[in-house]
């Protein structure tokens, strides 16, 4: 299996989308940093910057990578290998990958320009991000056998996460504005793993204030220890419940 | 060695393979022939483990194949349409497959000579040939000596020199006792080398017989006469 992810990930690090992304990481982070005269408020605008991208190149990246990979995993089928090494191969070696390039195109940026809890906690929640969006695109190509509308479909997952949930919120929030809602709001987060990680952020940025009585209700629960240990195992979950799911279908599906 | 059990198998509404059983032994030689679409490949696919039956399964050496994979370092595969990494090049190809197979020593690398690939290995797997692409499929086939072969329709694309070098390979390799499971349209091909003819229709096997009773059967000494006969007469 080891082999396997050998070859795989030396196929994507040759691959020069990859390089494009993360050259152009490197570019934004460094162009955001050197804009604004204080860190925190560059920190802020490249979280925005990130939640929006690194979702979006993962999930187009590791959909098409494994549609294009399908002689790949035909010529290793006939060989004799378990299915599921084949499945986990593509999955360490597309994770592994992107999160390479995020850590060196946002990664060493923050850690040059603000190197406090903030921005380490900034560089773990977009490598559990990026994680997670390799792990969302297995599931969507494994259900999906025509490429155009697996893309399709990554591209209206991604649109879900990073705008139609914000808006669903809303609506709820408005909807029922006469009710206390900040607890269940808690438990909302849970559904998206990028509000999970904004709100992450945006408490150790110590600017909860802004967000006015939930901030304060997010504070008092995601700011402990246990509420760090929860939301972490949250996108742990994120990661291995697609994953799972999309490799109990691969080894039923006919190639 | 190779038992099929009750194999059945639909995609949506057609039902491609039809409570299919069959056993063969070591030595033989199977010819699988039928119609366009009537399960040939899905049977063959079902075999290796990339297609999984609905119900039924493939024995191989009496182990059920369904909880399996080690058998497969036994099979040498050569597919009908070969579908590789289009960024490799065969070297690398060969490389790899070696490299996972953890087998490097006592390799076959017969047709590889004979084919001359050795000079191509530089080229990428995107832009090879048809019959350049059956010629690696063929040498991967038979790399790793295994004692099962499955061919799918193996001179489909190659030259007369290549195909009479693949046909000499496998008269052989049939004689150090392999298993042969060979598909194929062109039944003049297979008359010297098949010891065993399995029909298909429909997903259903019509008949699966020695070569030598069918011919004595039916009063006919060419293979493509005698199959001729046999489908005239079952349809008839």
């Amino acid at each position: 299996m080891i082999k396997i992810v050998k070859y795989i990930l030396l196929d994507i690090l040759r691959n020069k989308i990859v390089l494009a992304y993360t050259l152009f990481l490197l570019a934004i982070s460094f162009t955001v940093f050197s804009l604004e005269d204080s860190v925190q408020k560059g920190l802020l605008s490249l979280l925005n910057l990130i939640l929006f991208i690194v979702p979006l190149v993962n999930i187009i990246f590791s959909t098409i990578y494994i549609y294009n990979s399908s002689e790949f995993i035909e010529l290793l089928l006939s060989q004799p290998i378990k299915r599921r090494s084949i499945w986990l191969s593509l999955f360490i070696g597309l994770a592994s990958a992107l999160s390479i390039s995020f850590l060196i195109g946002a990664g060493i940026p923050v850690i040059l320009y603000c190197s406090s809890a903030t921005g380490l906690m900034m560089v773990l929640m977009g490598v559990l991000i990026s994680i997670i969006f390799v792990s969302i695109a297995m599931l969507a190509t494994v259900k999906t056998r025509d490429k155009a509308k697996g893309i399709g479909v990554a591209i209206m997952l991604w649109l879900y996460f990073s705008l139609v949930f914000d808006g669903l919120v809303l609506f709820l929030l408005f909807q029922f504005a006469d009710y206390p809602l900040e607890q269940p709001m808690i438990g909302l987060t849970a559904f998206n793993p990028l509000d999970l990680g904004r709100i992450m952020i945006l408490l150790k940025m110590d600017v909860s204030a802004l967000m006015g009585y939930t901030g304060a209700i997010f504070k008092d629960f995601f700011g402990t220890q246990k509420g760090l240990a929860l939301s972490i195992f949250v996108m742990l979950l994120w990661i291995c419940l697609p994953l799972l799911f999309s490799l109990r279908k691969f080894n039923r599906k006919d190639l | 060695m190779i038992e099929a059990i009750n194999i059945n198998k639909s995609f949506g509404k057609l039902q491609v393979l039809n409570d299919i059983s069959f056993s063969s032994g070591v030595g033989e030689c199977i010819a699988l022939i039928g119609p366009n679409g009537c399960g040939k490949t899905t049977l063959i696919k079902c075999l290796l483990g990339m297609v999984v039956p609905d119900s039924g399964g493939f024995r191989f050496k009496g182990e059920d194949i369904a909880k399996g994979w080690a058998y497969r370092s036994l099979i040498g595969y050569m597919p009908q349409i070969g579908r590789y990494p289009e960024n490799m090049k065969i070297g690398q190809v060969m490389d790899m497959l070696t490299d996972i197979r953890q087998k490097h020593d006592g390799l076959d690398e017969d047709l590889i000579g004979a084919f001359q690939l050795k000079k191509l290995y530089n080229k990428r797997m995107g832009t090879l040939s048809g019959g350049t692409m059956q010629k690696v499929s063929a040498s991967i086939a038979f790399l790793f000596r295994p004692e099962v072969l499955i061919l799918d329709e193996p001179t489909a694309g190659l030259d007369p020199i290549a195909s009479e070098i693949l046909k000499e390979k496998i008269l052989v390799e049939k004689q150090n006792g392999k298993l042969f499971l060979i598909t194929s349209h062109i039944l003049s091909e297979l008359d010297d080398l098949v010891s065993h003819i399995v029909y298909m229709q429909d997903g259903h096997i019509i008949f699966y017989k020695a070569i030598d009773a069918l011919k004595t059967e039916v009063g006919e000494t060419k293979l493509a006469k005698a199959v001729a006969h046999f489908m005239n007469n079952t349809t008839s």
